[in-house]
């Protein structure tokens, strides 16, 4: 005997259920949109935002007061300090160190005055205004560009009542993604932006593996009512569907968990994409495609 | 697809003989030299993120220079009018680059306009309205030009800032113009990145000027500053006690001469402090123009000016012929030594600004490859396991398919010369995720066949149709998605959306054409009836 997660002839009720689900779904988006207004907007990470990080790593134990402490009166007075790891912290400022000798004067002449010489500047990033306001532009087209990208691509191999469920899914797993990074009170970077538009890419997948299926079906029982058909459709390719994404998740848990702290938030802005793609392919795209039919129908029957 | 066996599987020999081919001197870093002509020689080239290094983008300042020539234009402009004896007053640049001046002539306009014809193609009238017995005209360059010079710019300082990086010598530096006027610089390996950085972004435009003892400096200082003259500094570091002082000269503002004459720049150790100087040669040109205004100007005092400020004002004693000069003053050897390179490349012609700095110390890039391989390693670990583990010897099968796309994907890295980051690495394991889905894809079709009574073989056949269409499509969605990415992205993220590109690619070769060939091998061969899945 084979191992199953999913015992085959599995028949579960997702249509009926699909009321709460999109419950859930609007009030997981509520709370991210509510965070962000909370929080006044987003938290930018440097890449959008403009500033300066520098990661800096202590040879012995140092607290983030410590470091404060040694950065009082210059321009970093007022910067973001942040533990990164073992003795290593992130601090970042508004400020644009671009222009030399700055950089000297605020950050290693104080440190090596507090800590002597046991410490490392490993990373210095910095983003001045006219960048990162290119990139703030560059990001939203880059997300609305792979929206687009995909809806045309989904439109093409799929009719459009399957396309706009496939968009609403994304649409959906973009915002919770989104929500999730600002619930965390996560910086939004370009890592995070890059790790959005592979979700999209990613969580169509599922998607149109669904689609397909239900494609299929209404080919061979073209009789049985689409809401039967969707189900079933889902229920036929669950248990890949919970695979796949149960082996992305592990990847990608290794990689949150080993892969070090540059890359931590990359990796969890994938997780929960991961987790929100999965979702939604089942609960976001198939049912909505039942949505649009069913719109149809009562337009129709208005119309007559 | 091909239906021979045979074929398929001396392809599949191909691919996995090229790909470890390309990865021998990424792995074996001793390779006999009597071996070497045989072997590829690109190892997997590392991004800043993992080598550690300084990316910049840098902005040129093309206004600025434009405004610097028009300045220059200005004056000779002056001049041309005088000895075309148009009368005109208080030519000066304006705002911009703009030149506005007043015609005292009634017919100055057509007097102007031909001098600007014979002498001045690229100026032309921008506005002319009347003055009491005359005009007042704004000339400007025209359009076509201004866009033409400051692309000229770009490039003038594209091809410098190369030079002065080759000479400073770094391996593998990537110098590449960005959109109208902004230059990438990538830096693997720098240990001091302030240094380089001063090294790239000096302008390092050298001026001999004549100091004006004539007029008093009291005087200019109080605001009063005669015509054609300047006011620098020189900046002066007390020995002992380190404090910087500073002092005024008044210059006269024309450069008697310039950078642009050298002909070459050698950090020598000359002064009795042991103190480095740097000991310049003039082009033949340069040495005559030299022996010239040295010999007009005995006793009085020539001011070597360097991006403003003033290094040194010696006395002429005498006419100085032979073409070498010495610039000295507080320099440490290593600014000395990077004075020489910015002033051996030449001068930048315009100012740079810098728009994005990112330095990784090399010692977070190991720590960076490290992380990202450890977590390779776990995160296809934990995927072979669960595979073997739900599939059993198809999962075997799939295992296979899967260390192959990871050696294929270092691969072709390493043979394209495309670049490893730190999100790449992540990528590649995402790619094997996609490509264990695309196999998950086949086996569960693969069980509904069997589930629905067919025989092996079939079931099998069935499986791989059935889910091919669907396994392309998920290929060709993150392929959209990685290429918006790559248009979007800036190093590490294109490292990304690259290795994501080249995973997917690999996988449908390896999750689907591998895999089948493996199934077909031994089931043909051990006539199995009853598949391990």
């Amino acid at each position: 005997m084979s191992m199953e997660l999913i015992k085959p002839g599995i028949n579960v009720d997702f249509v009926g259920k699909m009321k709460y689900a999109m419950a859930l779904s609007a009030i997981l988006i509520i709370v991210g949109i509510g965070s962000v207004i909370y929080h006044g907007g987003f938290n930018l990470g440097i890449d959008f935002a403009g500033g300066s990080i520098i990661q800096i790593k202590f040879s012995k134990n140092v607290s983030a007061d410590s470091i404060r402490a040694a950065f009082k009166s210059t321009k970093l007075e007022n910067s973001t300090i942040q533990q990164f790891g073992a003795n290593e912290f992130l601090i970042r400022t508004s400020e644009s160190f671009s222009d030399q000798k700055t950089l000297a004067v605020n950050v290693e002449q104080p440190l090596t005055a507090a800590f002597s010489k046991d410490y490392e500047i490993r990373r210095v990033e910095v983003v001045g205004a006219k960048v990162s306001s290119d990139f703030r532009s560059k990001a939203i087209i880059a997300v609305i560009l792979s929206w687009l990208a995909i809806l045309i691509y989904v439109a093409w191999r799929f009719e459009f009542r399957y396309a706009a469920g496939g968009i609403l899914a994304l649409v959906h797993d973009t915002l919770i993604v989104v929500g999730a990074v600002s619930v965390f009170n996560m910086e939004f970077t370009i890592n995070i932006l890059a790790a959005l538009v592979f979700v999209i890419g990613f969580s169509i997948n599922d998607t149109i593996v669904t689609l397909d299926r239900i494609r299929e079906i209404v080919k061979r029982n073209p009789k049985q009512t689409l809401g039967d058909i969707i189900n079933l459709a889902i229920n036929e390719t669950l248990s890949r569907t919970i695979l796949t994404s149960l082996t992305v998740f592990f990847t990608l848990l290794a990689l949150y968990i080993f892969g070090g702290a540059v890359i931590r938030d990359f990796a969890f802005a994938l997780l929960v994409g991961t987790v929100a793609g999965t979702y939604s392919t089942i609960y976001i795209a198939c049912t909505s495609v039942l949505l649009f039919e069913n719109l149809k129908i009562s337009k129709m029957k208005r119309n007559k | 697809m091909f239906k021979s066996l045979k074929l398929r599987g001396a392809i599949t020999l191909i691919v996995c003989l090229a790909a470890l081919y390309f990865l021998i001197p990424t792995f074996i870093p001793n390779i006999p030299s009597s071996w070497n002509k045989y072997l590829s020689k690109e190892k997997i080239h590392l991004g800043l993120d993992l080598q550690g290094g300084m990316h910049l983008v840098l902005e040129i300042d093309t206004d600025k220079a434009l405004e610097a020539m028009m300045e220059r234009t200005a004056n000779d402009l002056k001049e041309s009018l005088m000895d075309s004896k148009v009368r005109f007053r208080n030519l000066e640049k304006a705002k911009g680059t703009a030149i506005s001046m007043e015609l005292t002539d009634p017919d100055g306009k057509t007097a102007l306009e031909n001098v600007l014809r014979d002498k001045y193609p690229d100026l032309e009238i921008d506005s002319a309205s009347p003055r009491e017995g005359g005009q007042l005209v704004t000339l400007k360059i025209n359009d076509k030009r201004a866009a033409e010079l400051k692309k000229l710019t770009v490039e003038h300082s594209l091809e410098t800032i190369r030079n002065r990086v080759d000479q400073f010598g770094v391996a593998e530096p990537e110098i590449i113009p960005e959109g109208d006027n902004r230059i990438l610089v990538q830096l693997p390996g720098i240990k001091d990145p302030e240094r380089a950085k001063n090294l790239i972004g000096k302008t390092a435009l050298l001026e001999f000027k004549i100091v004006d003892d004539e007029n008093s400096l009291d005087e200019a200082l109080r605001g009063n500053i005669p015509e054609g003259d300047i006011i620098a500094y020189g900046l002066h570091a007390d020995r002992s006690s380190g404090e910087r002082s500073s002092t005024p000269y008044l210059l006269k503002n024309k450069a008697l001469l310039t950078g642009a004459s050298l002909e070459t720049a050698k950090v020598q150790i000359s002064d009795r402090f042991g103190n480095p100087t740097i000991s310049l040669t003039f082009n033949s040109q340069g040495a005559d123009d030299f022996e010239r205004i040295t010999g007009e100007n005995v006793r009085k005092r020539l001011a070597i000016v360097l991006d403003g400020v003033v290094h040194s004002a010696p006395v002429i004693q005498e006419k100085i012929s032979g073409g070498n000069a010495q610039i000295s003053g507080n320099f440490t050897l290593d600014e000395a030594r990077d004075l020489a390179i910015v002033l051996r490349a030449g001068a930048l012609p315009a100012p740079v600004n810098v728009l994005e700095e990112r330095t990784v110390g090399p010692s977070l890039g190991s720590d960076s490859i490290q992380q990202g391989i450890l977590a390779t390693i776990i995160g296809s670990l934990l995927v072979f396991l669960f595979m073997i583990v739900y599939y059993r010897l198809s999962g075997v099968v799939a295992d296979i398919a899967l260390a192959i796309q990871i050696l294929v994907i270092l691969a072709i890295l390493a043979a394209f010369r495309a670049t490893l980051t730190l999100p790449g690495i992540a990528g590649m394991l995402l790619t094997v995720g996609v490509a264990v889905d695309a196999n998950i894809l086949i086996f569960e079709r693969i069980r509904e066949e069997l589930r629905a009574g067919k025989t092996a073989r079939l079931s099998l056949d069935t499986g791989y149709d059935k889910a091919l269409i669907t396994i392309i499509d998920t290929h060709i969605t993150g392929i959209i998605s990685a290429i918006v990415l790559i248009f979007f992205g800036t190093g590490p993220i294109k490292g990304f959306a690259v290795t994501m590109i080249i995973g997917l690619l690999a996988s449908l070769f390896t999750a689907i054409f591998i895999t089948k060939v493996i199934f077909d091998y031994v089931t043909w061969n051990f006539n199995i009836k009853k598949l391990s899945i």
